[in-house]
This record gives C-alpha cells, structure tokens and sequence, in this order.
C-alpha cells in the first residue's frame, strides 16, 4: 500500500487552491543511540513550483534538511540547506546518500517498526503532517521498494 | 642647497625607470601567479589516488573493547576498512549495514577478512560508544578509535580524506565530513582495491572480495 499525502492550503490562498505536493514513501532508519542523530526520507512531487521551508517533529528537537556535496574526489560533505526547491511536476527523491531529513537532538533513539508524527512546511503548498515509519538499521529504502 | 637642474634630471629619469620597472616586475609577477593558479586550480585541489602502493593499512588505535591494536593484530585475515563516526546519520549506517550484509553473504569466508570501522571523529566516539555502536550491525564488525593524532596518522596512511566543518546547528557545533570508500587491504597491509556503497549490491562485493582472495590461496 502506497499512502500519498497531500498538502494544500486552499482557505489562505485561494488563488493557489490547486497547489499540491505529494508525499510518497516516508521512512527513517532505525537509530542506535538517541544521542546520535538519524535520518529520515520521503519523496515528494509538486504541481507548482514550490519550496520545503520546514520542519518539525515531537520526537526531536531539530529537523533540517542536508544534502550531498562533493568536495574532492572521493570527499563529500553533509550539508544544512535551508530550502529544498520542489519543481513543477519533477518527483525530488531523498534517499541515503543523497539528501536527507536530519533529525538531530531525539527525545528516544528511533526503534524498527514504530512511526512518529513530522510536520513538513511548504512555501505555498502550506503544512501537511504525515506519520513515517522506521524501518531496521540496515534499510536503504521505503518498504515497497525493499519488498 | 638646492640640487642642480641637471643633476635633477638625471634623479628623475632614474626614478621613473625605477618605477617602471617595479610596474613591470609586478605586472609580471600578477601574470605568473595567476597562470599557476589556473594551473594549479585544475590539478592539485583534486585529491588523486594514484600510485596504489602509497595506500596502507598502517595504524596504532583501539578497539571497541579497549584493546590497543595495530594493523599487526589483523595480519591473518584481509581488511575490509571505512572510516566514518557515529553522529553520521546517513551514509554511515547505510555503508556499515552493507558491510553486514557483504559479511552475511560471505558465511564461513567472513573469518578471512577483518571488517572494521574507524572513526574520523574519536572526541565523541569513544570506546563504550563504539561498543554499542559496531554490535547493531555485525557482531563481526571491529571499532578503531583512539587519540586525534591516532586517528590522523590511520586516515594519512589510507590517503583518505575527512574534514572537521563548525556549524552552529550541528550537536556540538560541528559536522565531520569523510570519503565514504570501502577498502580492501591485503593481510600485510597493502591496498587491493576501493569499492563504495551504492555502486554494487553486496553480493556482487561479496564475490568480487572472494574471488580476490581465493586468487591469492
């Protein structure tokens, strides 16, 4: 089962009522230490141009967005990125060693097959909430894709 | 006494080659330096991994047991080596879960390669941490850590690369960076090859340390 999330904002900006992101496949990784960061996943597909701005979560005390950046021939660099631009109609995938949610300052480390609740920000898509499961230490990927 | 005309004259015409010719020096000196800019900008900025032999397993740490070892200690068996630390939420796991998995595969074989982890970032990461860190993964899975200047001469001998980056969002106010290769070692420490994570499945890598090793036997 696939669940797709939408967020729309039609009451605040009537004009963008068709602004819509589709959230698909969210999952984290287990983590060992709850003093250690982890890392959570999704992929998202927007029918505007549009923008994550933010993130929170119950179970941290910081959520930022990190990306991949290749510094030198085999070197690469986690990140913070204050925006993730989401383009009309182009499916942006965050996946492990590419881009992903940093989930830094845990309330309990992530345990396999619990979920929590995050909360996502888009510049005109608004705020959408959705539940994302955590998966074992050594998942690559959301459940469908490793069934 | 004011100075002759002529002698004036020759003053001036002494102090206009000089300038001119510290207007040229510099001009030249501009040019070079930014040819070997544009020179060394292409090349040496790259960290390049050639000349294999200069990559060695050659280190003094400890392990997640409060063992002091060396290279020595791991002579009987291959290495498969990854540096990375624990605050590392992403490519870490994922490359230490793919070990486990290439560990899984390899069965009874496991016993002919040592898979260890050292840490880039030993201030936090150390011995109990790494304890409970490497057993999630593989109770086969060895964990280096040790002092920064420990640490330092492990990665300087692997030629790899890792970076110390200050940011106040980060725990503690800072990020690690480190290249995320795989290494295979060869029992008298001498480099075999490099692999990365996502560039097979683990069985492939399973197979490819194998018939590498079986080569040598």
């Amino acid at each position: 089962m696939k669940n797709i999330f939408f967020a729309t904002i039609v009451a605040l900006y009537p004009l963008a009522g068709l602004a819509e992101v589709a959230i698909t496949d969210p999952w984290a990784r287990a983590s060992i230490l709850a003093s250690r960061p982890a890392a959570a996943y999704l992929t998202f597909e927007s029918d505007v141009d549009d923008r994550l701005v933010g993130i929170t979560t119950p179970i941290a005390e910081t959520a930022t967005i990190h990306a991949m950046e290749i510094v030198s021939d085999g070197g690469a660099r986690m990140t913070a990125i204050e925006a993730l631009d989401l383009p009309a109609g182009q499916l942006v995938k965050l996946e492990p060693g590419y881009i992903h949610l940093m989930l830094m300052g845990l309330t309990n480390k992530l345990e396999e097959n619990t979920s929590f609740a995050l909360t996502l920000q888009f510049e005109t898509g608004g705020e959408v909430t959705l539940d994302v499961p955590v998966l074992g230490i050594a998942a690559t990927g959301p459940e469908e894709a490793s069934q | 006494m004011s100075p002759e005309p002529n002698e004036l004259h020759s003053r001036t015409r002494l102090l206009r080659s000089v300038l001119w010719g510290a207007v040229i020096a510099a001009l030249a000196g501009v040019t070079i330096y930014f040819s070997l800019g544009k020179y060394l900008g292409n090349r040496s900025y790259d960290v390049r991994y050639s000349g294999e032999a200069d990559i060695r397993s050659e280190f003094s740490l400890t392990d997640h047991t409060g063992q002091a070892v060396t290279q020595a200690d791991y002579s009987d068996r291959w290495q498969m080596v990854f540096f990375g630390f624990t605050y590392c939420p992403d490519v870490c796991p994922t490359t230490l879960a793919y070990l486990a998995s290439v560990l899984d595969l390899l069965g009874e074989d496991a016993d002919r390669v040592a898979p260890i982890f050292i840490t880039v970032d030993p201030v936090r990461d150390t011995v109990p941490i790494m304890a409970e860190y490497v057993s999630v993964f593989h109770p086969r899975l060895i964990g280096l850590t040790g002092t920064e200047a420990q640490v330092d001469e492990a990665a300087r001998n692997f030629r790899t690369w890792y970076e110390r980056t200050e940011d106040d969002s980060a725990p503690d106010g800072y990020f690690m960076a480190h290249g995320g290769y795989i290494y295979l070692m060869r029992p008298n420490g001498e480099f075999e090859a490099v692999y990365l994570e996502g560039d097979q499945p683990p069985e492939t890598l399973a197979g490819e340390i194998l018939s590498r090793i079986d080569a040598e036997a």
